[in-house]
């Protein structure tokens, strides 16, 4: 009797539904943050249509607020793979008054990526966006379907999901609405890094430890860029650290570690005992901020 | 740091199991001790779940939190959708579809059990067993799980009596025979005190089988694979336009069952036309043979017609039909009613269909069949007749769940409204 390893037959299912997204919808695009879980996302892509090229651009919302490391990663990916970028700019989006940016010390861009993203997917005329969101990272997450319906005003109604049985994904929709998809659903946080390791995936330095300015607030460790303000008594220190996630500068914490290989960050994971989102300003602002946030068209 | 086994941990087997229980059978305290003692909740997390609790006016940490994600299940103190739960041991890799218990999510039910290879089964050994523990089982049963763990849990209230625990078990396996369930396996536990969920208990000397965690770790996962036959649903087809890859047609998809090699006789369904397997590739590699479920692409040596949709077999042939019977779920507040057209979605092939007879409606609680129904309500299970515009390629259910499955799609409003597993023509 032959089975396959937890991580082949993961690949396999995502695999599987990123050809289902190809096959059911006429405009997908990939959501690719430089996090990586996207890093995963597209490699997966890759491999799922081989040798033809990706069928299908990536999505890139930048919130003006990213770690220069990301930006250099991802043009040399897009390059690498011969894939289309298109970038939906959050400060755009603020300039012309779509919204209004946060102030305080705690401001972020996070929130405002959900308009800036809705804005694309409606100029381009995207039907699916696919996300490399997983269910074990938050528990609103954790009710979610691997295509996800949204309605023409880009919101998910989590108590009325469309039943998903077997791997039969019903991609139908009204016009204006659009779904959006996560192939990788069913991955941990140990199942992408061990999956990066397994498949040697290049990932951004950031990821691996340097020494980078930093300040302590509310119990995390944050980077000293020129967008964050400092308050009274915050002081910077040079510190060896590295990102367990990576979201907009304002709300990614850093993580103080020596690890400087995947083996390292394997082995730091596991020892670990605090969720990788732990670090994420955006989720602690209150007990429901993911599904508040998701309702109303967040990635 | 505690050091881990970075080569060990990255070829492990993949388990997936569905709990079935109510809240008060100690559901979301299982699987939070099996989160906890496997040390897959993490302190932040944890934290979460005690200022939730003491906000909600709990004492005690209450675990159910932990799985109840949305704002309203937290406030209602009830599970409204299934809910995915990952945790690993260093053996595997396990992936939990906890769903509701309570009866009208019956759709949940069929739901999580769709994906899963193992069902856990609650009984408060207080109670015993009771309608809902019957209604589970036919659940499992008719989505076609493989093993059933029927958890005698909250001995610690009973005196950990033997007794209890064997009256329960005698009762349930005249359920098991009833339901033809070949692999049933009972475990007396107490989710709460954590005996014999992790640690064997000390408070039951008298059992001496494995504690649940051992059970979950060792029980085989069985893909299903028929070395006699092979299955490939066609996703998607690759043409690339390129000088290096001008004669390249690839048909991809996930294999269904079986294995296929290079050099295999294959049929296309329902055409049924003819080729040999010329090459099996997985991203740039070249593949000798693929195993279920592997995600593959496949070139044929003849140029055949093959699109989306089409079945690629080998081996014992499928069945092609235009008039089936199947059992169904329905789930949505619209009755389904003779005549209705539904778009129906059977493993990568659409077409249109109408129920042509409701056959009987299976009275869960009961397992009587109830024939005469005129419409099927949101929850019912029944066998039916079905008609569809363009032929299937499929498998009875019971021999492969991927060709043997369809969903019912309403062509108005597009939301899946039924599930059907297929018995035959």
């Amino acid at each position: 009797m032959h089975t396959l390893t937890h991580l082949n037959e993961l690949e396999s299912e995502a695999i599987y539904v990123l050809r289902e997204v190809a096959a059911q919808f006429e405009r997908p695009v990939i959501l690719f943050s430089g996090g990586k879980d996207s890093i995963v996302l597209t490699h997966l892509a890759h491999k799922a249509f081989y040798p033809l090229r990706i069928p299908f651009p990536l999505l890139h919302i930048d919130t003006g607020h990213n770690f220069q490391e990301t930006l250099d990663y991802r043009d040399a990916l897009v390059e690498r793979l011969g894939a289309t970028l298109i970038v939906g700019s959050v400060q755009e989006s603020i300039d012309t008054g779509r919204v209004k940016e946060e102030t305080g010390y705690n401001a972020s861009r996070n929130k405002l990526q959900t308009t800036t993203l809705l804005d694309a997917i409606e100029k381009y005329k995207f039907d699916a966006a696919v996300g490399g969101a997983r269910r074990d990272e938050e528990k609103a997450r954790a009710k979610e379907r691997f295509f996800s319906h949204r309605d023409e005003f880009g919101q998910w109604d989590p108590k009325n999901q469309r039943p998903e049985l077997w791997n039969i994904f019903n991609g139908k929709k009204n016009i204006g609405e659009h779904f959006r998809v996560f192939p990788i659903s069913n991955w941990t946080e140990m199942d992408v890094w061990q999956y990066i390791y397994k498949e040697g995936v290049e990932m951004p330095s950031i990821y691996f430890t340097h020494e980078r300015d930093a300040f302590f607030r509310d119990g995390q460790w944050l980077a000293a860029e020129p967008c964050m303000k400092l308050k009274p008594g915050e002081t910077v220190e040079r510190k060896q650290v590295r990102c367990r996630t990576i979201g907009d500068i304002s709300c990614t914490g850093l993580t103080l570690s020596r690890a400087t290989s995947l083996e390292e960050i394997i082995d730091e994971i596991a020892a670990t005992r605090v969720t990788e989102r732990g670090g994420r300003a955006d989720d602690k602002r209150s007990e429901t901020a993911m599904e508040d946030r998701k309702i109303s068209g967040y990635f | 740091m505690e050091k881990t086994d970075t080569s060990g941990y990255l070829d492990m087997e993949l388990l997936r199991f569905t709990t079935a229980g109510s809240v008060d059978d100690g559901k979301s305290t299982l699987i939070g001790r099996l989160l906890y003692d496997s040390k897959s909740i993490f302190e932040d997390q944890l934290e979460a779940v005690e200022i939730a609790s003491r906000r909600g006016g709990n004492d005690e940490v209450n675990l159910a939190l932990l799985t109840d994600g949305l704002r309203s299940e937290r406030e209602q103190g009830i599970t409204i959708d299934v809910a995915y739960r990952y945790f690993a041991t260093p053996r595997r890799k396990f992936i939990i579809a906890d769903t509701p218990g309570h009866v009208q999510y019956t759709r949940n039910m069929v739901t999580g059990a769709s994906t899963a290879d193992l069902a856990i089964i609650l009984i408060d050994a207080r109670n015993g067993v009771l309608e809902q523990t019957l209604r589970h089982s036919y659940i499992a049963a008719l989505l076609g799980i493989q093993h059933v763990v029927v958890c005698v849990n909250k001995m610690d209230l009973v005196d950990f009596s033997r007794e209890v625990f064997e009256e329960t078990r005698a009762r349930y396996l005249d359920i098991a025979a009833k339901l033809r369930l070949d692999s049933v396996t009972f475990l007396p536990l107490s989710a709460k005190l954590g005996d014999n969920v992790v640690s064997a208990s000390t408070r039951m000397p008298w059992y001496a089988g494995p504690t649940l965690m051992e059970l979950l770790e060792t029980i085989p996962v069985n893909h299903r694979v028929n070395e006699q036959e092979s299955r490939l649903p066609v996703q998607y087809v690759i043409r690339p336009i390129s000088d290096k890859f001008h004669d390249f047609r690839g048909y991809s998809g996930r294999l269904a069952g079986g294995v296929l090699k290079k050099g295999d006789p294959v049929t296309v369904y329902p055409s049924g036309q003819r080729s040999t397997v010329a090459a099996i590739t997985r991203h740039d590699q070249e593949l000798d043979e693929a195993f279920a479920p592997e995600s593959i692409t496949v070139q044929l040596a003849d140029d055949v017609d093959v699109s989306r949709g089409d079945l690629l077999a080998g081996g014992e042939p499928p069945l092609v039909a235009r008039e089936i019977t199947l059992m169904i779920c329905w789930f949505n507040e619209r009755p389904l009613r003779p005549g209705n057209r539904y778009i129906i979605m059977q493993a990568t092939r659409e077409t249109i269909g109408v129920v042509t007879a409701i056959l009987h409606v299976v009275n869960v609680n009961t397992l009587e069949s109830e024939s005469g129904k005129e419409s099927l309500q949101i929850n019912d299970i029944a066998r039916v007749a079905l008609k569809t515009a363009k032929p299937l390629a499929f498998d009875p259910y019971a021999k492969n769940r991927v060709t043997g499955s369809l969903i019912f799609v309403d062509p108005d409003t597009f939301e899946t409204v039924g599930g059907g597993m297929i018995e035959g023509v």
